[in-house]
């Protein structure tokens, strides 16, 4: 990679041992995909749950944060994904008391580094959207692909090691998807039905990750021509990015890049797929997996205030048998606290937890403490996690999901 | 063709293919290998050390101490800790292959170091047996599968 003056005093070691690791970190990564040189980058956007972390990362994470010698801050803003727990809840979700001082080390060496704690995936919804063009640093999935397809903004995955390493330096190697060849289609899809519900987008997006099938590919939607709005693009794209790994989807029309098909190379795409209602109806059939439930999660990713707002409509006068637990981020929190959704929901028998994800809590441990096993969620992209922690998992709409925690059944 | 070799010569290696992309030192081991995909979070049950995701190819099998090839890595941004994390413990893979990678397991491979290859002019998932001893040079970006013979003695050789 080329480097500037800057770039290579931080690899000397000019500003310290702590850029200098992450710098090391971003030229590895760099020479491994071809980058030419850096890019600047705006914002920082780190997954960092200690699920993920362990102990090494932790103990990783403390290394940096006490280095005494340069500089070891951010240097641009630098917020942080959900948490693997909501303290104030932990004790609901039997979380064990490991697990939380775990979390407060981590959270004490993220303040230390200048990080702040945002907590939140749905950073684009809360926080800061980015606009076209912005270069970015950003982990979780469901934010790289929103903000690269429904912003234009510019991004990679960035895992939590380099997005930390991006907000030390500043800057990212210029690789993917800060290049515009790399954000041509690759592949045209005409979609034959308009999802109605949050689900059916989620399973939209599930359906075209999987025909999609890998990071490098740019699918082209055309045929959906009404904006579906932010909620519905937001469990479109992180379903999408769960099942196929995807990092940036165009909608013929809609999205910023691909106002016409010739704009991102579309034109020389024939359709190769079709997907209708059948197909969308068979993604959801594979999640259709027992007649009763033990839990009922909205979660992955956090619930908006609008779709508290719904779910707070909908457990109006409810009384639940079964466990609701409904995620969100701290700033709608705070929201749906003013505006009376979370006494609603609570109220009825639900939790309304915030700053953390339901799979990033230590999902397969939570289920073994609760005797939870067959859960009933809205979202595709949880279903298609919580496969691998052992749970039996069930796609409804939110209507179904909360019904199904007042009767303990499905219908 | 050369006439008159009466006996292969030793440590000659069976194949060898040449990836675009890689990183990390030289590693021998047991090739595990699958036409599916990869994502540390959503496959694993890594304390155990094995696949569990039970739509996996590999649900069940351990891949402690594997050379595991794959088509792709599927998305999960933890990934690029639960590499780092899996190694500190032992329990982990030796080295990672793939016909093509997402940045994050490249970015995790790094954290962890962890050798990597990736692009291929073949599909790497057909063309390396499930079980054969393999070499996998970081540096060069090469992938070999040994002979059998040789590589049953190559551990005893270290």
């Amino acid at each position: 990679m080329k480097l500037n003056a800057e770039e290579k005093a931080m690899l000397a070691g000019e500003f310290g041992p702590v850029p200098q690791i992450a710098i090391r970190h971003q030229i590895t990564v760099g020479d491994f995909f071809g980058a030419q040189d850096f890019v600047p980058v705006s914002q920082a956007h780190v997954m960092a749950d200690t699920e993920s972390l362990g102990e090494a990362g932790v103990r990783w994470l403390e290394t940096l944060a006490s280095e005494k010698v340069g500089r070891n801050r951010v240097c641009i803003p630098t917020i942080t994904d959900p948490r693997g727990t909501d303290f104030t809840k932990a004790s609901a979700l039997r979380q064990a008391p490991w697990m939380l001082s775990l979390e407060r080390r981590a959270i004490d060496s993220f303040v230390k580094l200048g990080v702040s704690m945002t907590n939140t995936c749905i950073n684009y919804q809360t926080i800061q959207a980015p606009v076209r063009g912005e270069h970015l640093a950003f982990g979780d999935t469901g934010v790289v692909i929103y903000s690269n397809s429904v912003c234009g903004a510019k991004s990679n995955f960035e895992g939590g090691p380099s997005a930390i390493a991006a907000g030390l330096t500043g800057r990212t190697p210029r690789y993917g998807f800060h290049l515009d060849q790399y954000r041509r289609a690759t592949l045209r899809i005409r979609v034959e039905w308009t999802p109605v519900t949050l689900n059916d987008w989620g399973a939209l997006g599930a359906v075209v990750g999987k025909l999609a099938g890998n990071y490098w590919s740019v699918p082209i939607l055309e045929g959906l021509t009404e904006a579906p709005g932010s909620d519905a693009l937001k469990h479109f794209g992180a379903s999408m990015a769960s099942f196929g790994s995807i990092a940036l989807f165009h909608i013929l029309g809609l999205t910023p890049e691909a106002r016409q098909l010739s704009d991102v190379g579309g034109d020389r795409l024939t359709v190769a797929h079709r997907i209708g209602e059948a197909e969308i109806r068979a993604l959801q059939a594979n999640y259709e997996n027992n007649d009763e439930i033990d839990v009922v999660v909205f979660s992955a990713p956090q619930l908006s205030l609008y779709e508290m707002r719904e779910l707070a409509g909908l457990c109006e006068g409810r009384r639940f048998n079964k466990p609701l637990l409904a995620v969100t981020s701290p700033q709608v929190k705070t929201d749906a606290d003013r505006f009376g959704f979370t006494e609603t929901i609570e109220t009825a028998g639900g939790h309304v937890m915030s700053g953390m994800c339901f799979y990033q809590s230590y999902a397969r441990e939570i289920a073994e403490a609760n005797g939870w096993k067959r859960l009933a969620t809205n979202s595709a992209k949880l279903v298609n996690i919580l496969g691998g922690y052992g749970y039996s998992v069930n796609l409804a709409s939110m209507e179904r999901c909360v019904a199904a925690a007042e009767t303990g059944r499905l219908k | 063709m050369t006439q008159g070799i009466a006996k292969v010569p030793e440590r000659v290696p069976s194949r060898v293919f040449q990836a675009r992309q890689a990183m990390g030192k030289t590693v021998i081991g047991e090739a595990l290998v699958a036409q599916d995909n990869f994502s540390a979070r959503y496959d694993l049950d890594r304390i155990a050390g094995i696949f569990s995701r039970p739509t996996h190819q590999l649900v069940g099998q351990s891949y402690v101490g594997k050379i595991l090839i794959f088509d792709t890595a599927k998305g999960g941004v933890a990934s690029a800790w639960m590499l780092h994390e899996m190694v500190s413990r032992g329990v982990a893979p030796v080295a990672l292959v793939f016909n093509s990678v997402n940045p994050i397991l490249v970015q995790g491979a790094s954290f962890a170091d962890l050798t990597m290859l990736a692009g291929f002019d073949e599909d790497i998932t057909l063309s390396v047996p499930s079980g054969s001893m393999v070499e996998i040079d970081g540096r060069r970006g090469v992938l070999r599968i040994l002979d059998r013979d040789c590589a049953d003695r190559e551990p005893k050789e270290r």
